[in-house]
């Protein structure tokens, strides 16, 4: 066993794990945050994005203890106060999802994409972005608009870089 | 995947010394191969070496006529780095096509390098760019550096600290990626430093990263995509899989190789 002490939105939590605890199981099984999912666990489909130290990476392909002393915000992070982040209303306003299991990852690369690339994005740039983040319900089409409507939106919150 | 024992040194000198100390030890830089391989049992390490926080690692610096690397660096962090735009905008532009966007935050160009994976991009910049390798111990030039599929010279406890690019007049990378890995099928890396024009071709080779003579020497008298037609890679020792066959794949060198020139010319 080993110890491990990081920021889990925004608050600071230790625990004593087995070394080849995965990042997404420490959130899931440890914190019992289960909006981040797993989806194929070979690093591809992008279900498991959170974002550690304010950069959006796969959960499922970092160690928990790779981590430690980090800064890290899941999909449970993004909402304040019982309002939705501008993007998560996005996706619900554009219709982003049907079965919804791969949104959480969808939403926070979504942010990543914000962070990184301002808030007007094309089309483009949106589905070139969004490479390591699979769909298997809807073709795209309203993430991609989700995503677009999203980035303006965090704009005009003022939430900009809200998820960290 | 099986269970380890996790280290965590802070200098190059420390981890080395668990490398050489630790029975069945291995280096975790970015993790984005070493973890899924874990995962799947290909690989079971009874000690994990995380470079994670060996600062000396990282960064980018402009050395003279030169961009050196630090080895824990991200591609991400390649990509966007203004230093690495500026004086090779052909290196900015692979790392900024590795994998997906996710991937670029975690990989880094050490861990790329010392894997060899025969359809990595950053080799073929290593072996195009004529660039050196650096390590605890040594440095080695990247044409004695891959050896063959996963294969490189580095010994044992040796690890990769900095990798140096002289900066070329002209460079670029084009890579037709594998739809549905995104790996490169075929990438062909070109760079043109004084008279000497290197070619180097990833995906294709079945041991791994190659250069290809004949584009060079073509390329050497006019260093234009023009100079390429007619110029045929040859198939054998190219891979053959159920993504291409061999002839495919040495079809697709010519082209990424004459996009590759007309993209460091600027056209």
């Amino acid at each position: 066993m080993a110890a491990v002490s990081m920021t889990v939105n925004g608050h600071s939590v230790t625990a004593d794990i087995d070394p080849r605890t995965l990042l997404v199981q420490f959130i899931r099984d440890n914190q019992r945050l289960t909006g981040t999912h797993v989806g194929c666990d070979t690093s591809q489909c992008g279900a498991c994005v959170v974002h550690v130290d304010g950069k959006a990476v796969k959960s499922c392909t970092m160690l928990a203890l790779q981590c430690d002393g980090a800064n890290v915000t899941t999909i449970e992070g993004l909402a304040t106060g019982g309002v939705l982040h501008p993007m998560q209303e996005a996706f619900r306003e554009h219709h982003g999802l049907q079965c919804g299991f791969c949104t959480p990852g969808m939403i926070m690369s979504a942010v990543d994409i914000v962070n990184r690339k301002g808030n007007n994005l094309d089309e483009h740039t949106i589905r070139e972005e969004l490479e390591g983040n699979i769909c298997r319900c809807t073709g795209y089409h309203n993430i991609v608009k989700a995503v677009e409507a999203g980035a303006k939106a965090m704009a005009g919150s003022g939430m900009k870089h809200a998820a960290e | 995947m099986y269970a380890f024992t996790y280290h965590r040194p802070e200098t190059v000198r420390q981890a080395a010394g668990l490398l050489s100390r630790k029975d069945d030890a291995k280096l975790l830089a970015g993790g984005q191969t070493l973890l899924p391989t874990m995962k799947q049992r290909l690989a079971s390490p009874g000690n994990v070496v995380d470079l994670g926080k060996v600062a000396e690692m990282k960064g980018i610096e402009r050395k003279g006529r030169a961009v050196v690397i630090g080895a824990m660096t991200t591609h991400a962090e390649v990509a966007g780095s203004p230093v690495v735009q500026e004086a090779i905008p052909g290196l900015a532009a692979l790392a900024g096509n590795i994998g997906d966007p996710h991937v670029r935050n975690r990989g880094t160009i050490g861990g790329s390098v010392a894997n060899n994976d025969p359809a990595a991009d950053y080799p073929a910049a290593c072996l195009a760019m004529g660039a050196t390798i650096i390590t605890n111990k040594r440095k080695i030039a990247a044409d004695d550096f891959f050896q063959g599929m996963f294969d490189t010279a580095l010994e044992e406890g040796e690890i990769i600290t900095k990798i140096s690019f002289p900066m070329p007049g002209k460079a670029a990378y084009m890579k037709f990626p594998n739809p549905a890995s995104r790996y490169a099928l075929v990438g062909v890396c070109v760079a043109k430093r004084g008279s000497e024009v290197r070619v180097a071709v990833t995906g294709a080779g079945a041991s791994g990263v190659f250069r290809w003579a004949e584009a060079e020497a073509a390329l050497a008298k006019r260093f234009s995509s023009k100079s390429l037609e007619g110029v045929k890679a040859k198939a054998a020792g190219l891979n053959a899989d159920i993504h291409a066959d061999a002839e495919y794949r040495a079809h697709l060198i010519g082209v990424m190789a004459r996009r590759a020139v007309d993209a460091a010319v600027g056209k």
